[in-house]
């Protein structure tokens, strides 16, 4: 297979600070990769030498085929676009900043408008070309910026964390669009993410990264299966824990994830685990809760994040946990930093990687 | 003595009069202004753009140097601006000096750090991410620059505004420079001289005519701008120091 674009011996130092070490990478033509790291594990750096305004302090980047030169990228940047982590748009309509690329290629008036239509159409807004794009919401803004990337119809799409700071409506809506796109329009996307459940359901492969390297890469299941071996490092991904399991009498087991945290899962499970828990599906109360769920922890809020309709809040239970719940349930529980809560999941929500 | 009612009234009669002195000294003076601060304009955009979008040194201090400049006393760049354009100066054998030109250069050159200060921070204020979105969108880097000077609009056109306000409402220079001239083919009356003088020869109703016009004039030229801008001018400008704020808040929590 064509890789689209390859990354030999790269490397990106600010000042002494390696953030990219010598990676060595291909991406092929079609597939839908994932770079999974926490944060500062050099995923953005490498999606921004990949859109060609970043440039490697040493090693080299080719795109299709030809070794890239940074001095001079701009045609190379005509093929290959980025979506930000942090959702930016220009203080226009929804039509002009959707329509932007397309002018700065010349493209016709009549075809703009087809275009920019389809886009909308297919990020869920239509209708919404005359809108003031700073007036919508954050994640309405988060989907303008993927159909103006989209309508570019470039060799390579890349997307930085696309929906870390989205509801699950918001979220859902541009995995969705991920899939169409690649699907039907055989679009290479390559995309940083560190929220596991997006990593395991959408790429073909996975490159695992952390400290500027890239440590293993592969199929979901392939990397998944070596993860729960080599795991500890890994623990910055939200929610994700190992432990030792240990089987229990009534066919579940318990996997001890240190400080005292042991969390029911339903398989039987000996040995080094590791396990994931959606923030989604975590229940948050203010007091114990009688129910068939059999995971109850006690604990602290540590952090409180607004991300649109819905608030994330960290609870440290001897390990720290990260829920999700809507602006709506945080204002009636009034919850606030270092209120003692209580969390609660079933057995069958935890995900053994 | 001045006859306050009575001077209005008079000054009320030559404006709803038409009177031709009048008008021709407002006309001469929006065209006097109007060119200088297209000419300013052309000028001094590409110098704030430099200042704020290129990294280079002692930045800072040509920073400093044109607010520095803001508050220059016009007076004195008129008398600067008198020995240049004066026979014996360097500028002297264009024969500027007393003429219209000398008017227009003068209020273009004293415009300049008013534009160029207030131009480089709104284009400071654009999210340094614009310059890269417009590039993966596509963009050379002058295209990219473009967009970030778009998006600074409502500052640009803010310090245009500011620019012409000066310019207009200006006296050292134009006196210095221009001389105050009425009649033969060199007129540079406008409409600050104007009151100047007519209030030295008790003219005080045709001084009165003038103030109120001027006052007029600043005041639709604002209101056509934020009336264009269909009232988003404002809201943007309250803007930066506003997200600022609540970008704080957030944080806190």
């Amino acid at each position: 297979m064509m890789a689209v674009a390859e990354l030999t011996d790269v490397t990106k130092a600010y000042g002494d600070k390696v953030v990219v070490d010598s990676v060595n990478l291909q991406i092929r033509e079609g597939e839908i990769l994932a770079l999974l790291g926490p944060n500062g594990s050099g995923k953005s750096t490498i999606l921004k030498m990949l859109a060609f305004i970043e440039n490697p302090t040493s090693g080299e980047v080719k795109f299709q085929g030809k070794a890239v030169n940074f001095n001079n990228t701009e045609k190379e940047r005509l093929q290959s676009t980025l979506v930000f982590q942090k959702t930016i748009v220009f203080g226009t309509s929804v039509y002009n900043n959707i329509a932007y690329g397309l002018k700065l290629r010349k493209v016709s008036k009549e075809t703009r408008e087809r275009e920019v239509k389809k886009a909308l159409e297919l990020v869920k807004l239509e209708g919404f070309e005359k809108r003031n794009a700073r007036k919508l919401s954050g994640g309405e803004q988060q989907r303008v910026a993927i159909a103006r990337a989209l309508v570019l119809n470039t060799k390579l799409l890349l997307l930085d964390e696309p929906t870390a700071n989205l509801d699950p409506k918001n979220a859902g809506i541009i995995e969705e669009v991920i899939e169409t796109v690649n699907r039907e329009n055989k679009t290479t996307i390559v995309m940083a993410t560190h929220n596991m459940f997006q990593a395991k359901k959408l790429p073909h492969r996975i490159a695992l990264m952390d400290e500027g390297k890239i440590t293993e890469i592969g199929e979901p299941a392939e990397v998944f299966g070596k993860l729960s071996k080599n795991l500890a490092r890994f623990a910055a991904v939200a929610n994700t824990f190992t432990g030792t399991g240990k089987a229990t009498s009534s066919g579940t087991s318990k996997v001890d994830v240190g400080n005292g945290v042991q969390i029911e899962i339903t398989q039987q499970k000996q040995g080094i685990t590791a396990i994931f828990v959606n923030p989604q599906d975590i229940i948050l109360s203010k007091t114990a809760v009688k129910s068939s769920a059999r995971n109850v922890f006690k604990g602290k809020i540590t952090e409180i994040t607004d991300v649109d309709s819905l608030v994330k809040l960290k609870v440290d239970v001897g390990k720290t946990f990260t829920v999700q719940i809507t602006k709506q349930s945080f204002n009636e529980m009034e919850l606030c930093l270092n209120a003692e809560v209580f969390i609660t999941f079933k057995a069958s929500s935890v995900q053994v990687l | 003595m001045a006859d306050i009612l009575g001077d209005t009234l008079e000054a009320l009669q030559l404006i709803f009069s038409g009177d031709p002195g009048v008008f021709e000294i407002v006309s001469r003076s929006l065209f006097f202004s109007g060119t200088a601060i297209i000419l300013a304009i052309l000028w001094g955009t590409p110098i704030a753009m430099l200042i704020a979008m290129k990294e280079f040194r002692g930045k800072t201090i040509l920073k400093t140097f044109f607010n520095t400049l803001i508050g220059l006393p016009t007076v004195v760049l008129g008398l600067i601006l008198f020995l240049i354009f004066s026979r014996g100066g360097p500028a002297g054998l264009l024969g500027l000096l007393y003429t219209p030109g000398a008017i227009i250069i003068g209020q273009a050159i004293l415009v300049t750090p008013i534009l160029v200060s207030i131009g480089v921070s709104a284009i400071e204020s654009v999210d340094p991410e614009i310059m890269n979105l417009a590039q993966t969108l596509g963009a050379s880097e002058s295209q990219a620059q473009v967009a970030v000077l778009k998006e600074a609009i409502n500052g640009i056109i803010l310090s245009d505004l500011a620019s012409f306000n000066r310019a207009i409402g200006e006296l050292g220079v134009v006196l210095m420079v221009g001389g105050n001239i009425e009649g033969g083919g060199n007129q540079t009356v406008v409409m600050t001289t104007a009151i100047a003088r007519y209030v030295q020869i008790s003219e005080f109703g045709r001084a009165i005519a003038l103030g109120i016009l001027l006052v007029l004039i600043l005041f639709t030229i604002n209101l056509i701008v934020v009336v264009a801008r269909k009232g988003y001018y404002i809201v943007e400008l309250a803007k930066p120091p506003f997200a600022r704020f609540k970008r704080r808040r957030e944080n806190k929590q």
